[in-house]
């Protein structure tokens, strides 16, 4: 599979008050393949937005330093001039926001919303591209659409702004979706839905999904890869199988740990100790030694190296492969 | 044993519009004729999706909100028969930690002060007792004592929780009712919270109720679980049951929902179709039967009442005919070795509890 989205090396600096730095993507690089979903997860302050927020080029220029490569389709995003990028969003790239209240305009119609991409980036007429917006909102199942259209969005439940938010996201087919948190607003119940909807859409093109998400049970379900981001880094790698079976970094551990399960029985669930380094001056080595358990002298001193256990598993630590702590 | 907490068929309408006369002419009834009852050192969860009553409920226990039907018993006593002073009584036995740790506590005062008011309120100890009393209670949650100096902005989230945690122990209820306690906060450190919540139950033999939407946290946390749907309980019974056999359809769905953080599982999925009906208008009968799967005619004119079978209670008119979902084939449990790698993160906090907690943010 050719891989459609590569980041390496990305780096985002948000520069604060009094020359404060506080780098909140450190070198991180990913790959997406058409037709594959890559699951990002991690805590808040991880970095896995903000990432993202870099490749639509959504981060605010003047207080964000964005350096590394983002190549699209053979494109590097961080070189392309405005007008250029603004042509791709909403596009061939298309991010779904985690509040759908918050992220549809409560002033216009959701017809309207969806209107305004097909008039936008296909030069469709205000009529057919009416058309094409109902047509978009059956899609998404969204019921009755002809009348749905003309709601605004205090109209409609938090499922149905949902959908609505990724029938806009959907419109012009987008190679690459980025979905971030998704469904976590959403009852559980109305989270089934909205995943079930993202799985039939991506078996129905070959697109390529982005999930960002906190919730290692969404990432099992529909995730292909996961991608585990720790203080501004990716510490581990993996197909999804391969992550929740035998995680081979410190950090998946304690949080595959930390769950409370459905499906298994726990008296005490594990605990990661203290909290996330402050970014702005982030240790000097792991950036996960002062809460691992396993950490040394070693892992204190300097950055942990990327051991590569397979051809799709890697994990950033000096103690890779961890069976041998356990043996 | 008799219950520490009875609650019998409370039911709270709220109008929310009038004619211009004040004639009310639309009601909601947020909660509509619910029962349970919580034993001493019990955990009850609430569950059910947004809008079903469950946090209502919680104030109608406590009389934050005036309940319109019912009766509330607390240790044998008539909660809605106490005056004013009886009241600040009771509710020293029943405290309340709420879901936003950010929201509940006042910018404005350490967390010393906000620890110290509510013995100030219930205690007549004098101000240097409440300084050990406060220093106790930071201890308790594995909070520092410097922590009493310090302002709610100058901890996390989970450090927050564990000083909302406190201030409810801190007159010594026996009821703690916990609305969302960890939906705030990042999967490591609810962790620690849930811990620490059971360790309280354990030590000081607290009762809780618990309300979730998280019905994976519940799973871990309840000794009982009552399914609220629309105002109503349409199922309790104890955890293990419920969550092995669910009888109600509305449960098997809402537990069949959870995404289970395995990829090689398979189970009997049920999705629900639809939105959840307004409560505005909940449907006539039974009113789950919009969404159900299994509804015939009977459902969508009459009320089914709730069975009791050995404990486990359902208000459904077909639990028996139905065929009991295999909810979750249990995954694979973990290999022995990530068992062992996981239990590294447990081991430290059972060890030397002092040191297991966050540190304070000095920033």
């Amino acid at each position: 599979m050719p891989t459609l989205l590569e980041i390496s090396d990305l780096r985002v600096n948000f520069l604060g008050d009094a020359g404060r730095v506080t780098r909140a993507v450190d070198g991180v690089s990913l790959g997406v393949a058409r037709g594959r979903t890559l699951g990002v997860v991690g805590e808040s302050g991880s970095g896995k937005s903000v990432t993202f927020l870099a490749v639509m080029g959504l981060l605010p220029k003047r207080t964000a330093n964005v350096t590394g490569h983002i190549r699209f389709d053979g494109r590097d995003l961080l070189a392309l001039p405005d007008h250029a990028l603004r042509d791709l969003r909403g596009d061939r790239l298309a991010m779904i926001f985690q509040e759908p209240m918050t992220s549809l305009n409560p002033s216009l119609t959701i017809g309207e919303q969806i209107i305004e991409v097909f008039v936008r980036h296909r030069g469709l007429s205000r009529e057919k591209a009416r058309r094409a917006a109902i047509e978009m909102l059956r899609r998404v199942r969204i019921p009755s659409p002809e009348q749905r259209v003309d709601d605004y969005p205090h109209r409609l439940s938090g499922g149905m702004r949902q959908r609505a938010m990724i029938a806009i996201a959907l419109a012009c087919s987008p190679q690459l979706i980025i979905a971030d948190e998704p469904t976590t607003a959403l009852d559980v119940t109305i989270q089934a839905q909205i995943l079930d909807l993202l799985r039939d859409l991506k078996a129905a093109s070959d697109a390529a999904i982005v999930l960002i998400t906190h919730d290692l049970g969404v990432i099992a379900e529909v995730a292909d890869d996961v991608a585990v981001m720790y203080a501004g880094e990716v510490v581990e790698q993996a197909p999804v199988a391969a992550l929740f079976v035998a995680p081979e970094h410190p950090y998946t551990v304690g949080l595959l740990g930390s769950l409370p399960r459905l499906d298994q029985k726990a008296d005490q669930l594990a605990v990661i100790d203290g909290m996330v380094p402050d970014m702005s001056a982030p240790p000097p080595g792991c950036r996960f030694a002062p809460r691992c358990p396993f950490a040394d002298d070693r892992c204190r001193a300097a950055p942990p190296p990327v051991v590569q256990i397979s051809a799709t598993h890697w994990s950033r630590c000096f103690k890779t492969p961890l069976a041998r702590l356990v043996a | 044993m008799s219950a520490l907490l009875e609650v019998e068929n409370l039911v709270r309408h709220f109008v929310v519009r009038r004619s211009p006369l004040g004639k009310p002419t639309a009601t909601v009834k947020a909660v509509d004729g619910v029962s349970f009852t919580v034993a001493a050192g019990e955990t009850l969860a609430l569950v059910g999706e947004s809008g079903c009553g469950k946090t209502t409920v919680s104030r109608l226990v406590l009389r934050l909100i005036e309940p319109s039907r019912g009766s509330v018993r607390f240790d044998g006593q008539d909660v809605l028969a106490l005056d004013a002073e009886a009241l600040r009584r009771f509710r020293r036995q029943a405290q309340l930690v709420f879901q936003d740790p950010y929201g509940s506590l006042n910018p404005r005062m350490t967390v010393g002060e906000i620890l110290a008011e509510p013995l100030a309120l219930h205690t007549r100890l004098s101000s240097a007792k409440r300084a050990l009393r406060v220093a106790e209670l930071l201890d308790t949650v594995g909070l520092p004592a410097a922590a009493a100096r310090r302002y709610p902005h100058e901890f996390s989230g989970g450090q927050r929780q564990r000083v909302a945690i406190a201030r409810a122990l801190a007159v010594e209820p026996k009821l703690v009712i916990c609305d969302e306690p960890v939906s705030a906060l990042d999967v490591s450190i609810r962790s620690q919270i849930l811990n620490l919540l059971r360790e309280l139950q354990r030590d000081l033999g607290l009762a809780y109720i618990f309300i979730s939407h998280d019905l994976a946290v519940v799973k871990h946390i309840a000794d009982r679980v009552a399914v609220m749907n629309l105002g109503q309980i349409v199922e309790t019974a104890p955890a293990e049951q419920l969550f092995a056999q669910p009888r109600h359809p509305y449960s098997h769905a809402l537990i069949s929902a959870i995404p289970l953080p395995n990829p090689a599982a398979r189970r009997d999925r049920m999705v629900l179709q639809g939105d959840l009906p307004s409560a505005l208008a909940p449907p006539p009968g039974c009113r789950f039967h919009t969404r159900c799967p299994h509804v015939i005619e009977r459902c969508r004119t009459q009320v089914p009442a709730l069975i009791d079978d050995a404990g486990h209670v359902t208000a459904c008119h077909r639990w028996r005919e139905l065929p009991p979902p295999a909810v979750t084939t249990a995954g694979s449990a973990p290999s022995p070795a990530l068992e062992r790698l996981m239990a590294a993160f447990t081991k430290v906090s059972d060890v030397e509890p002092a040191s297991g907690v966050d540190k304070v943010v000095t920033s």
